[in-house]
């Protein structure tokens, strides 16, 4: 493989008494990609997080950043990053400028540089006309927004975004989304990113992991994770009136479950093209009206929720 | 040394970092109420009930003031920095830039250090204008005005080293500590005329070789001796630091 890694866990721990909030976590990025990473509420996400950025120490196991020991080599491993914390800390009683200054100056960037680059994400994010307005003043959104900004003042050669979206509304959540992705494509910024949001990393990661109750379940591109679900494919089918009987879609070969929706059918199947053209000859044959039929295929929700225990979702996103 | 450019940039990086620190500090919390309430109108109400009750003349009065504001204003400052900032979620930010423990350690220092300086300039003046006391040893005066702000600045730090998110606990402990400081130094009543009973508190004080240092300065003999107060404070600047430093580093991930 040619890819740079930037990040590595090594066998990452971290104990809390007799609690092990993160177990034995290995995984690598590469220069440039978005990574999501994914899990549910407690499964170590912060923790891991905080490790890779310095904040706490690994009970064991090793993580480098950049070919910097986290540890070891705290402060050059730091220089590197830029970080977006996952509750909200700007600082209340300094204006949007002041904080963004704030950090600039605790990277040593130089003055002229700073400004400069203050300014212009200043324009980016929508704040210049704020700048002079206290953090107390400003809504999540554009509370997020100045994270993001602080974050990125120091030009940083890896970003952490800890739950960057959530929360917000769709305008500023978008614009977010949409920052993130220009800065790794036209700077080559790395982007970790953690969040709940799957859809959101399904859109934007190049390879995604899920940890879960501090164990990493998976890590790998958004399609191939999905390839690996094959039981949630599915065919979607509505009618306009009346419908196929479920008893005789179950008798098609292949088909392994069948559910009924308000104006139709989803039917589970590894098959689903053969089983659509199967459904549309029997309703042909039966004389009842299609309104859509589309085969399904797993969401990495379906590939989240099976890796990590929860309920198979009632199907997946529509691709036809 | 093989190569000392990138340690001399790492240094110049972390000197920069306690500027930038300090800077912060002085910003968002000179101006707090209960930086002002403990640093300054504390030992001003404390100082003025003490003057009423023993009836002080100002050659007592002003060292006495000088060194109770230069007390109370240094080690005012970081029992309200960490614990804060813990509480308002800036405390992880700031341990997750490239500047070191240390560098925060000492950059908090150097608040607190400033702000009482700050105040015991004042202190100095209102002495100077009103009174008809003056400074027999103005570099004498100099000089331990910086290394005590430096120890309380320290002692400051210290104080807020519990990980903690609320303020006011820091700020319960840190009374604790300084409150019976005042009566076991002698900056009310001169060294020499404390009780027996006392003078084995007294030299575990900062605040008494401080004051036998302002004393002196305002041309009163001094207790100790000035060598062994200057010694005294700057042991204590480096055992307040070290051991803040090592506490901090401790509990940084803890209370987050």
């Amino acid at each position: 493989m040619n890819e740079e890694t930037v990040i590595e866990a090594r066998s990452l721990v971290r104990r809390y008494d007799k609690l092990v909030a993160v177990d034995n976590v290995s995984f690598e990025v590469y220069r440039g990609e978005i990574f999501g990473f994914l899990g549910p509420n407690g499964a170590g996400k912060t923790t891991t997080v905080r490790m890779l950025t310095g904040v706490i120490a690994p009970t064991g196991g090793t993580a480098l950043v950049d070919g910097h020991d986290v540890v070891k080599e705290a402060i050059a491993s730091r220089e590197r990053l830029g970080i977006v914390p996952e509750e909200g800390n700007v600082y209340v009683d300094m204006s949007i400028w002041q904080n963004i200054m704030l950090m600039a100056e605790l990277h040593g960037i130089a003055r002229r540089r700073r400004r400069r680059r203050a300014e212009e994400l200043l324009e980016l994010f929508g704040l210049a006309d704020r700048r002079r307005h206290k953090g107390r003043m400003l809504s999540k959104g554009l509370r997020q927004r100045l994270m993001l900004s602080m974050a990125m003042v120091s030009d940083p050669e890896i970003l952490f975004l800890d739950e960057p979206t959530s929360g917000l509304d769709v305008a500023s959540a978008r614009l977010i989304r949409e920052v993130i992705i220009h800065d790794s494509r036209e700077r080559g910024a790395t982007v970790f990113l953690t969040t709940h949001n799957i859809a959101e990393a399904d859109e934007i990661s190049s390879r995604v992991a899920i940890i879960d109750k501090g164990h990493l379940a998976a890590v790998d591109t958004p399609e191939v994770l999905r390839a690996s679900v094959e039981a949630s494919r599915s065919v979607e089918v509505t009618f306009a009136s009346g419908g196929l009987d479920p008893e005789a879609i179950a008798g098609i070969v292949g088909v392994e479950k069948v559910k009924p929706l308000t104006r139709g059918l989803r039917i589970y199947t590894r098959k689903p093209g053969r089983v659509a053209q199967e459904v549309a000859c029997l309703a042909r044959e039966t004389g009842a009206g299609i309104v859509t039929l589309a085969t399904c295929e797993p969401s990495l929700e379906d590939v989240f929720l099976h890796l990590t225990g929860g309920a198979a979702r009632d199907g997946g996103k529509p691709d036809g | 040394m093989d190569n000392p450019r990138p340690a001399v940039r790492a240094w110049r990086r972390q000197f920069h970092g306690v500027y930038v620190i300090a800077k912060k500090d002085a910003v968002l919390y000179y101006f707090q109420p209960p930086v002002l309430i403990y640093g300054m109108l504390l030992p001003a109400f404390f100082f003025a009930a003490f003057v009423m009750a023993r009836g002080l003349d100002a050659v007592q009065a002003v060292p006495a003031i000088i060194a109770i504001t230069l007390c109370f204003a240094a080690s005012a400052v970081s029992p309200m920095v960490t614990p804060w900032e813990r509480r308002s979620k800036t405390y992880e930010r700031l341990i997750s830039s490239p500047v070191s423990q240390t560098a925060i350690v000492l950059g908090d220092t150097v608040a607190g250090a400033v702000f009482g300086l700050a105040l015991a300039g004042v202190a100095l003046m209102l002495g100077l204008v009103f009174s008809d006391v003056h400074v027999a040893r103005p570099g004498l005066l100099a000089g331990a005005l910086l290394l005590s702000g430096s120890c309380f600045g320290g002692l400051g730090v210290l104080l807020s080293a519990p990980p903690t998110r609320n303020p006011s606990q820091i700020m319960m402990l840190s009374n604790l500590v300084r409150l019976p400081m005042v009566f076991i130094s002698g900056v009310l009543l001169p060294l020499a005329e404390m009780p027996h009973w006392s003078r084995p508190f007294v030299v575990i004080s900062p605040l008494s070789y401080c004051s036998d240092l302002v004393r002196t300065a305002f041309g009163a003999k001094p207790y100790f001796g000035v060598w062994v107060d200057f010694a005294a404070l700057a042991l204590f600047s480096i055992v307040f630091i070290f051991i803040a430093h090592f506490f901090h580093r401790r509990g940084r991930a803890k209370a987050l």
